[in-house]
């Protein structure tokens, strides 16, 4: 009857109102917001109380003040720079993440891929990004973005890489069984269970490398490069004894890394609401 | 119906040895099985644990294959059979894709033979009122007990429309009564496809009360000692329970099992069957 249509059937039952699910929301982050407010509390009255130097730790109020004076202008311009450092970020996210992926796929399906490729890996997992970060520097261009990036792609290698071929590979057996009891083909195997089985494997480890492509952009920029990034801005605000700015930058770069971080997040409830992490309400 | 020696029966198993090889050391797990099932026939395996109930099902299945001998479906061997998406397979647990919502997956042997869409809109549809669950189409999973996710693995093996369904212990991880509400389901859709069906189970009374056919197992090696035909009249209902035939065949499978060797080791067996016997159930 209705037969362009997707999919056919009865509504889930009602769902709790928009309003009654955003209360419940608030009250489930109320308690983390007032520890949140009272840590703030408690800092603002020990650095005043006790006469706290500023290069040891500036009130929350002299960074919150120097995040808004250096937003736009100043030495330090704060957003210009966490720009700049997102951009290197996204950009090693990517690349990491398409290695890591074609990677996987390789290994996942040939055996003699996973038995070639797999210690090299290991071995690039092996080598701390200190010691890596100036030699991609000098590579790739201290001034060029894509140093900077090779850095964070690394560093989003790994853990892409290893989860995804987690996912294509460990299929339940039984779920193999049924397939080939149709007489499914390998393609058809890989794009109706191996994918959709790999999906939450694949955004667990992207959630984890929003956080780690930010370390490996400011640790590479620690080593050099254009000025007005995160990294920059934390080491001559250091060294200039502007701690307030310091923080201010080093919150900053948190504050990006959430972000980052929270926009996987809200991806992964658009594909895979499904999936036990995402959904709700666990039965039993 | 229950006549063995049909010209071309559904299945035809012949000789069969089945050996497994585990490092140095070699089970045998069937041997020299012979087995025939005629069209629209209910067949049961049952037999002690280990005693290779699965096996034969999944050589059954062309899920793998016999050391020995030669196993036919429908006349062909049974990778053809296979090949040709002859089958509907039911695992003991319901192996459902949690990412599919519930019409969907019943829709994806439908999507593998290349049916095309509004088709396959219809048949799922049909199958899942064929087991009762229309209202849930759209539900995932996750949302379902487990009772309606094995009658959704049921929708989705009998889908292709199969000329035969294997069934390996589908019911044995629900609770006593919903396994009766379930074997009582299973009836009314064999009655009402005219599939032909295998059924794994450890339950007596379940193997009596559903098959046409009992074919009882021993062990070590696996063995097909006995075959019980059973006699009870169709449509099968509560009343076949309190049936004085039902209980004949029910000690007459029980006995075969002993005769076997199967009941020293498996007391669960006695216990499971006495229960049904006392009409303490349903
Ligand atoms: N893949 C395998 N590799 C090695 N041995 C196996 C394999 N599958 C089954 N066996 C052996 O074959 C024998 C029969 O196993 P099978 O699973 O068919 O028993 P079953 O009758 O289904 O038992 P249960 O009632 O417990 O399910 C067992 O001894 C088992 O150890
Ligand atoms: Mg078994």
């Amino acid at each position: 009857m209705t037969a362009a249509a997707p999919s056919v059937g009865v509504p889930l039952p009602p769902r709790p109102g928009r309003l009654l699910r955003m209360g419940r929301t608030v009250r489930y982050y109320v308690p983390a917001i007032m520890v949140f407010i009272g840590v703030i509390v408690l800092w603002e009255l020990a650095v005043r109380g006790f006469g706290m130097q500023a290069f040891i730790l500036p009130a929350p109020s002299a960074i919150g003040a120097a995040l808004v004076e250096n937003w736009g202008a100043g030495r330090w311009p704060l957003f210009e720079a966490a720009r700049v450092t997102l951009f290197e970020a996204v950009g090693g996210l990517l690349i990491g993440t398409t290695v890591g992926l074609i990677v996987a796929f390789g290994i996942a399906r040939w055996a003699t891929a996973r038995d070639a490729v797999l210690p090299f890996a290991i071995a690039a997992n092996a080598i701390p990004i200190i010691a890596i970060a100036p030699i991609f520097n000098a590579w790739f261009g201290i001034t060029n973005p894509l140093s900077k990036m090779m850095i964070a792609a690394l560093l989003v290698f790994f853990p892409i890489m290893i989860n995804v071929t987690r996912g294509l590979t460990q299929v339940e057996p039984s779920a193999l069984e049924l397939m080939r009891s149709y007489a499914a083909s390998d393609w058809e195997i890989l794009r109706k269970l191996r994918l959709p089985n790999a999906l939450p494997y694949f955004l667990t480890a992207l959630k984890v490398a929003t956080t780690l492509s930010l370390i490996g952009a400011i640790v590479g920029e620690y080593f050099g490069g254009a000025s007005n990034v995160i990294g920059r801005v934390v080491v001559q605000s250091a060294s200039a004894l502007r701690f307030d700015v310091t923080w201010a930058a080093i919150l900053l770069g948190a504050i990006t890394g959430i972000a980052f971080y929270l926009a996987i997040v809200a991806l992964e409830r658009v594909l895979i609401p499904w999936h036990s992490t995402v959904r709700g309400e666990h039965p039993g | 119906m229950t006549d063995s020696s049909q010209p071309t029966p559904v299945v035809r198993v012949s000789g069969v040895d089945k050996q497994f090889t585990v490092g140095h050391g070699v089970t045998t797990a069937l041997d020299g099985i012979d087995l025939e099932i005629g069209r629209g026939e209910f067949v049961s395996l049952i037999g002690p644990s280990g005693c290779g109930k699965s096996t034969l099902l999944r050589l059954i299945g062309d899920l793998t294959a016999p050391t020995a001998g030669s196993v036919e479906v429908n006349g062909k061997p049974a990778h053809a059979a296979r090949r040709g998406r002859e089958y509907g397979m039911v695992f003991q647990a319901p192996v459902l894709f949690e990412w599919r919502s519930v019409s969907d997956n019943v829709k994806l042997p439908l999507e593998l033979l290349g049916m095309d869409r509004s088709e396959r809109d219809a048949r799922a549809r049909e199958m899942l009122a064929l087991v009762e669950l229309s209202d849930f189409a759209s539900h995932h999973p996750y949302q379902l007990s487990g009772g309606m996710q094995q009658r959704v693995a049921i929708a989705r093996a009998l889908a292709l429309q199969p000329s035969i369904l294997l069934m390996d212990e589908p019911f044995g991880a629900l609770d006593e009564m919903t396994r009766e509400r379930m074997n009582a389901e299973v009836l009314r859709i064999w009655q009402q496809t005219g599939t032909t069906i295998v059924f794994v189970t450890h339950s007596i009374p379940e193997a009596v009360f559903l098959s046409t056919r009992v074919a009882v197992m021993s062990a070590r090696p696996g063995r097909i000692t006995h075959v019980v035909d059973v006699a009870l009249p169709q449509p099968r209902n509560d009343e076949t329970r309190e049936d004085p035939r039902y209980f004949r065949h029910v000690t007459e499978v029980r006995e075969a099992l002993r005769s076997g060797g199967a009941l020293g080791a498996e007391p669960a067996l006695v216990s499971e069957e006495r229960m049904a016997a006392e009409g303490g159930i349903g």
